[in-house]
């Protein structure tokens, strides 16, 4: 069943429109992340869904039923927003049961239903507390007990673990997904971390200047990003980004980037072979550009190069090499123990079974 | 709120300089009012007899029980009890209703944004900038149509609906910082305006709504004009009623008595200040819920 369908929702403020036309659909059970930088639009949408705010054109349909004239406390949702928005004059047992107070629900089975979502979050100690007592991971997990009492079709994150500490945020984006994994939820989650957004969601759908770029499965957004934008936003580091030349030459289809001296030769997959002729740019993961001896697997394309290295930066699982190839700033990710220092040229693995290619002028991916 | 952690900069001398225009400040305030506080407390052949400015040679408490119950005040022989009463009958409701509309006002303009919200609170904080004596006319009109003129209900009216534009003014301000993610989770909970308003937002409100009344219950207690304006004889609230001490002093003075009526008149307000000061000034600077 679809949970949320979004048709050709847009929103000007002003003379300034913030959201172009979005049209999405979302399954029941999906974890779907809106993920883009700031002033995307992610945010203004998913007000729109919750009904905090109304679209200027477009309809919203939660669980077949248009929504659009439908107040927020009718929709059927549940939100957990980034500043947890706890009522500081309540307990966390009254914070939890607000909303069933708020729909007369009989003390009895508000009770029932705080045992329960407290047992879920393992948060029964602290529900004679104030939110004020807490910390913030306890608070966090508060803001989800309010959201699961009601046990409502959708569930709406605003940014909900951007208030936390780096090492608080790992553990509760883990708890956040195996919780999803148990109760099966339908989540739309906004954030603007893709990390959050690759570790996850089922689908991600990248936003930018009020527009979807993709609306995919991580794994497609990672490896095939639709166009340029998306290729550099997901990844840390990002995608290497080229400009080439494709060619047909004896042994197959090859890309020549840079010009001059500087110019080199990378061997492509034989599907390149209908660019060949055009100007592109070549995308390349920073995971398939590492030490020469490295194995990629079985099949495709393996080239070796010798690159000048401009910088370092270990991370102790591995080290990111700021190399030129072709002229170009590329990033490589090598192993610890190759230690390279800058002003040597190192020599790499480039593994080309996983190369993307775009169009220059639209950015759009065409191979 | 001031950083008493700052690292001080300024030298010695000027920090002498600094308590000592302090000090004198101070002082110069608090002057007349000790004067007032010692004569209350002297006979008035004391003060005849050596000056105006003295240490009581002998503490004359009965000068408050007379200014109490029998002192005359503009032929009136009943003291200054009824007009206490009368005061506290027109200060007490009216500041009770207009901090509380003031507090809705407030929050309906600082929470539920709405078309034209900008334009109503202009025109409510204009009314802090009218001058009283501008508002004497219409209110004589009001009062006399609906014929709460001499009343101390007609007195409530006014000092409940001017005092509205600094109740609504304070609460507005202090609500902006309350968070509009917690108004928009009260909208999904399914709370509707007055369920946010006694759920969430009022047991956030103590801080502004101590200051509200403090400022509000001064300033009826000492409101003069409308007193003299508005009533007569035995309905006047007591800032009203001293005038009549002025005449009393001309003819027979009594200073001992009628300096303990003054300090009767001011102990509400500073009573309520010795009390409350000190939500009043933290009140001022805090904001909501951080």
């Amino acid at each position: 069943m679809s949970a949320l369908t979004l048709r050709g929702i847009t929103k000007t403020f002003g003379t300034m429109p913030v959201l172009k036309g979005i049209d999405m659909e979302i399954e029941s059970g999906e974890f779907t992340v809106l993920v883009g930088p700031s002033g995307c639009g992610k945010s203004t949408l998913l007000n729109i869904i919750a009904g905090l705010e109304p679209p200027t054109g477009g309809t919203v349909e939660i669980g077949g039923r248009v929504v659009n004239s439908v107040a927020p406390k009718d929709r059927n949702i549940a939100m957990v927003f980034q500043t947890y928005a706890l009522y500081p004059s309540m307990t966390v047992r009254q914070n939890i049961t607000f909303s069933l107070e708020c729909r007369n629900v009989p003390k009895r089975e508000r009770e029932a239903a705080v045992a329960r979502v407290a047992a879920l979050l393992q948060i029964e100690t602290l529900l004679g507390r104030k939110p004020s007592q807490l910390s913030g991971g306890q608070r966090q997990r508060v803001a989800m007990g309010r959201a699961l009492v009601r046990d409502p079709l959708l569930f709406l994150f605003d940014e909900p673990l951007s208030n936390l500490d780096a090492k608080l945020r790992v553990e509760m984006r883990m708890e956040i997904k195996q919780l999803h994994q148990r109760i099966r939820s339908t989540n739309v989650y906004v954030t603007h971390d893709q990390i959050e957004a690759m570790t996850m969601a089922t689908r991600i759908a990248v936003m930018h200047q009020g527009e979807v770029q993709q609306f995919a499965d991580p794994d497609t957004v990672y490896n095939r990003p639709a166009n340029l934008f998306v290729a550099r936003f997901m990844g840390a580091p990002p995608m290497n980004t080229l400009p080439a030349r494709i060619e047909t030459a004896a042994g197959g289809v090859r890309a020549v980037v840079g010009k001059g001296e500087a110019a080199m030769t990378l061997s492509l997959p034989a599907a390149c072979a209908m660019q060949a002729g055009r100007e592109v740019v070549l995308g390349l993961r920073p995971e398939c550009i590492a030490e020469e001896d490295r194995w990629f697997g079985h099949g495709g394309e393996r080239v070796i190069l010798e690159l000048p290295v401009e910088m370092t930066e270990p991370t102790g699982a591995e080290t990111i090499v700021l190399a030129r190839l072709g002229g170009e700033r590329t990033l490589a990710r090598v192993s610890p123990d190759v230690r390279l220092q800058p002003g040597d040229r190192g020599r790499f693995a480039l593994d080309m079974r996983r190369v993307c290619l775009f169009d220059p002028g639209t950015g759009a991916l065409i191979a | 709120m001031l950083d008493r952690t700052a690292p001080d900069t300024m030298p010695a001398w000027g920090r002498l300089l600094a308590h000592v225009v302090v000090w004198a400040l101070g002082l110069a305030f608090l002057v007349p009012f000790i004067v007032v506080v010692l004569n209350s407390l002297r006979t008035a052949q004391e003060i005849a007899q050596t000056s105006m400015i003295g240490w009581p040679e002998s503490w004359a408490f009965p000068n408050y029980a007379e200014a109490w119950s029998q002192f005359c005040v503009a032929q009136n022989c009943t003291g200054l009890q009824p007009f206490m009463w009368n005061s506290a009958a027109v200060t007490i409701p009216a500041t009770i209703v207009s901090t509380l509309l003031g507090a809705v006002a407030g929050y309906a303009i600082s929470l539920w944004r709405f078309r034209g919200d900008t334009w109503i609170f202009g025109l409510v904080v204009l009314g802090i900038f009218l001058p009283q004596q501008v508002r004497l006319i219409p209110w004589t009109f009001v009062l006399r149509d609906i014929g709460l003129i001499n009343t101390l209900a007609g007195l409530v009216l006014i000092h409940t609906i001017q005092g509205l534009s600094f109740t609504t003014l304070f609460c507005r301000n202090y609500y902006l910082s309350i968070p509009q993610d917690l108004m928009k989770a009260a909208r999904i909970d399914g709370a509707g305006f007055f369920r946010t308003f006694f759920r969430i937002v009022l047991p956030l409100s103590p801080p502004i709504l101590i200051v509200t009344v403090i400022w509000q219950f001064t300033h009826i207690w000492n409101e003069f004009l409308y007193g003299v304006t508005f009533t007569t004889g035995s309905q006047q609230p007591v800032t009203a009623a001293l005038i009549g001490l002025n005449a009393a002093i001309a003819d027979v003075p009594q200073y001992g008595v009628q300096s303990a009526a003054v300090v009767l008149a001011a102990l509400p307000t500073l009573l309520v200040y010795l009390f409350g000061g000190k939500y009043f000034l933290r009140g001022l600077t805090a904001g909501a819920v951080k």
